[in-house]
């Protein structure tokens, strides 16, 4: 009963948020709501057991991309007035499009059943007696431990390609040139001006 | 009144569909695009989460790990490039898209 409570709540909260995120006039409204979206996701995956995957959509999202996205959209300069027009216009068929997909998705979704050999197909069955976390950290750290890498260098190539985007040689910004500090010499330095005496420079 | 898997998927639906239809709604707005797109990336690990719980086999997280992952990377990679757009043209509408003339 606590339990359908709960996952009525939340997905409600869920849907509703991610309602707000779409149709939101102003964009960092937009990015709260989603904020909010991910909360709620969380708690579902914790309604599921997956513990660890809502503490790390918590950090992963709520922590580093929604306030990537409250960054960007606060930092630019956009007239966000203007990219609102055409959202009217553009309703008919939007909804259309999400009605016809929603109903293909709840046939499916509604129309499969087991098949009576899936308990025997399971690559991990989960253990009673190992917590969540644990259990995923043997699996990602033995079985799957290419896959891990692999997301690794996922991560890495995004991280230098996002610093090589972004990054910028701007004009006529003074910056300490080390080697060129390094490389002076007295004799490019310093220049000895003979004065004779009662002459002035 | 028992909360099974199929419940599960109907919300992913509903919140799949939702991020379709925000980028149908706001196609000018690159931001909001890629927030649906987001939107949609955590549907599909709502899923891959209820599958996992609902057949007792671990691998679903994981690869809901890795969906995570990609989404984060995504996201980076998607707003430094908005980032640069914005600063070569002062504007992000997604029509005004078209300097490759794809």
């Amino acid at each position: 009963m606590i339990q359908a409570l709960a996952f009525y709540l939340f997905s409600g909260v869920l849907v509703a948020s991610a309602a707000m995120v779409v149709a939101a006039r102003n964009p960092v409204h937009s990015v709260l709501f989603l904020i909010l979206a991910f909360f709620n996701a969380a708690a579902l995956f914790l309604l599921n057991g997956a513990e660890f995957l809502a503490m790390i959509l918590v950090v992963v999202y709520v922590g580093a991309v929604a306030v990537l996205f409250l960054f960007v959209v606060m930092m630019l300069d956009i007239n966000f007035a203007r990219l609102r027009e055409g959202f009217l216009r553009y309703l008919p068929v939007g909804g259309a499009v999400g009605l016809v997909l929603l109903a293909e998705l709840l046939l499916v979704g509604t129309a499969w059943v087991d098949a009576s050999s899936s308990a025997g197909l399971r690559a991990a069955p989960a253990a009673a007696d190992v917590h969540n976390t644990r259990a995923l950290g043997r699996l990602v750290y033995t079985h799957y431990a290419l896959v891990f890498q692999a997301s690794g260098l996922v991560l890495l190539v995004a991280m230098i390609g996002a610093i090589v985007l972004t990054l910028r040689a701007r004009p006529g910004v003074r910056r300490q040139d080390i080697p060129r500090q390094l490389a002076r010499t007295r004799e490019s330095g310093v220049e000895v001006v003979k004065i004779p005496p009662r002459t002035g420079v | 009144m028992t909360i099974g898997l199929g419940h599960y998927l109907a919300v992913a639906a509903i919140l799949f569909t939702l991020g379709i239809v925000g980028i149908f709604l706001n196609r000018k707005n690159v931001i909001v695009i890629l927030m649906s797109v987001e939107l949609m990336l955590l549907a599909v690990n709502i899923n891959l989460v209820a599958f996992s719980a609902h057949h007792g086999d671990l691998v679903g997280q994981v690869f809901a790990l890795m969906v995570l992952t990609v989404a984060a990377a995504e996201a980076a990679i998607g707003l430094a490039i908005l980032v640069v757009y914005f600063r070569n043209r002062g504007t992000i509408e997604v029509e005004d898209i078209n300097l490759m003339k794809g």
